[in-house]
């Protein structure tokens, strides 16, 4: 299980996560919602020990990240489509991985193979489209074979075919038992994803739930999700409203 | 709870060896690493073969002279050197690194042992191939200094560790400054420019100056003269001495990037 508890990270004067606690369980998937803005990403980061937080701890199974022996072996990690360098072959860039973690190197044209990108392995990652990009990012957080995996707005780029690919096998990997946790700011594609539901608003949680638990009090997940996240966005246009 | 354990992780913890592969992994599969090294050395060689054919007089230090490509050549040891840091920042790699090796002290001494070893291969060799190609191809009459001959093993030795030293000085500098164009602007600006007006400005500390402890200290098989009487400026550092100094400035740039490192956010 990941526990997060009373995560706080300000950047500035801005307070971008405020005492944030919820938990992932294995099993299933586990969406993260909010709007643009809404600290999704430095919650990520701080799970992975990326980013310090100024109060408050990550834990998974028991351990905060930098006390993991093999971190790529416990935590899969996709954070944003281009961290590769793009001077560096999608080879290349999974060998590195795999070798700071004795991973062994069969693992890399297997999780290639996985992701479909087998024929363009040699090709430099400059050259990449957004959507081949993001599932070197994905082949990459498989890798160790991780019990825990954590997708930063994983569909950013992907045609509908990879869309439901990605889709797919987020359930498949919850359904194999591990943690899936996922963030999105579409509330449509969590609702066909995921079945727990963290939802947070200007950093700060704001329901944590089910998504047929979170349908069932509007007329629409959508409609449900902003209504709650109404009162946090920090950036909203006013087309088709009086004040 | 549906607690399946999926994958068995094996017991153990990442240590140096594997981050130290990964480094070199990442080190090797950039064709800029190679290009970089080759065009420092090429062009130390090149400058080190023109001085030499342009030498009038048997009684000057010709193993300085086949080493004076040696000062322009290690620039691109240390623009490599701040690279192999920036580039992780700039691409965005640095997240995957950091999530693979959360130990930000290891990584850094790892990227330290392999870039810095890839660094000194590359200064040996440029200062071996300038030492033998600058006396090959000195005018008819004047004797090619030898190895064995005093002074001269160690110039040739030494100059070649300056590729390493400086690399790795623009390796700290990138990891205290994290942006490639600030950090090459600071390497470049600060030993070539600052570093001579700091020197002729302040005659006390010009013999601190790293290029003039490559260019008059470590390459040096005698002591040179200051240009002024004795005395009245002051001299050179011994050999020994200027690779002390080198060294010096590399670590304090290396501690001072490894402690923001550990402190920063990624």
């Amino acid at each position: 299980m990941i526990e997060v508890r009373g995560l706080t990270k300000g950047y500035g004067r801005v307070l971008a996560v405020d005492a944030l606690s919820f938990d992932v369980r294995p099993g299933v998937v586990t969406g993260f919602l909010g709007p643009n803005g809404s600290g999704k990403s430095t919650t990520m980061r701080l799970m992975l020990g990326l980013d310090a937080p100024d109060r408050g701890a990550v834990r998974i199974a028991g351990r905060r990240y930098h006390e993991l022996g093999w971190p790529l072996r416990e935590v899969g990690a996709l954070l944003e489509t281009r961290a590769l360098h793009p001077g560096r072959s999608a080879r290349a860039h999974l060998a590195a991985l795999a070798a700071s973690n004795a991973i062994p190197f069969r693992r890399v044209d297997e999780v290639l193979g996985l992701v479909g990108l087998e024929s363009a392995a040699g090709r430099r990652a400059g050259k990449f489209s957004l959507g081949m990009a993001q599932r070197l990012g994905i082949a990459a957080a498989l890798l160790g074979d991780p019990g825990v995996l954590l997708f930063d707005e994983p569909v950013n780029g992907l045609d509908p075919e990879g869309i439901r690919w990605i889709r797919d096998l987020m359930k498949s990997l919850a359904a194999e038992g591990r943690m899936v946790f996922v963030s999105s700011h579409l509330i449509n594609e969590m609702a066909v994803t995921a079945d727990r539901l963290i939802v947070i608003g200007a950093g700060r949680l704001l329901a944590d739930t089910t998504v047929a638990q979170m349908s069932a009090r509007s007329a629409s997940l959508e409609d449900a999700f902003l209504k709650l996240t109404s009162g946090s966005a920090e950036f909203r246009g006013t087309l088709g409203r009086t004040s | 709870m549906t607690s399946v354990c999926v994958t068995r992780v094996p017991r153990g913890h990442y240590r140096f060896w594997h981050v130290a592969r990964m480094e070199w992994i990442k080190l090797r599969t950039l064709r800029s690493t190679w290009w970089t090294m080759g065009i420092g050395v090429a062009g130390a060689v090149a400058i080190g073969v023109a001085v030499g054919r342009g030498t009038k007089n048997a009684s000057g230090d010709l193993t300085n002279n086949a080493l004076a490509g040696m000062v322009p050549g290690l620039l691109l040891a240390g623009v490599l050197g701040v690279l192999v840091m920036t580039s992780e920042y700039s691409s965005g790699t640095i997240r995957a690194t950091l999530a693979a090796i959360p130990g930000r002290p290891l990584l850094l001494a790892a990227k330290v042992a392999v870039f810095g070893a890839v660094a000194l291969a590359a200064g040996e060799v440029a200062a071996f191939v300038s030492f033998f190609a600058g006396g090959a191809t000195l005018p008819h009459g004047i004797p090619a200094p030898a190895l064995g001959q005093p002074g001269v093993l160690r110039a040739v030795l030494l100059s070649g560790t300056s590729f390493c030293l400086i690399g790795l000085l623009g390796l700290g500098l990138g990891a205290i400054i994290r942006h490639s164009p600030a950090a090459i602007g600071v390497l470049v600006g600060g030993i070539y420019v600052l570093a001579q007006v700091i020197g002729a400005v302040a005659h006390g500390v010009r013999a601190y100056m790293p290029i003039l402890i490559v260019g008059n200290s470590i390459s040096t098989t005698k002591p040179v003269s200051c240009g002024g009487p004795v005395g009245q400026c002051p001299q050179p550092l011994p050999a020994w001495t200027g690779l002390g100094m080198l060294c010096l400035y590399a670590a304090a740039a290396l501690a001072a990037g490894g402690w923001l490192l550990a402190r920063r956010d990624a």
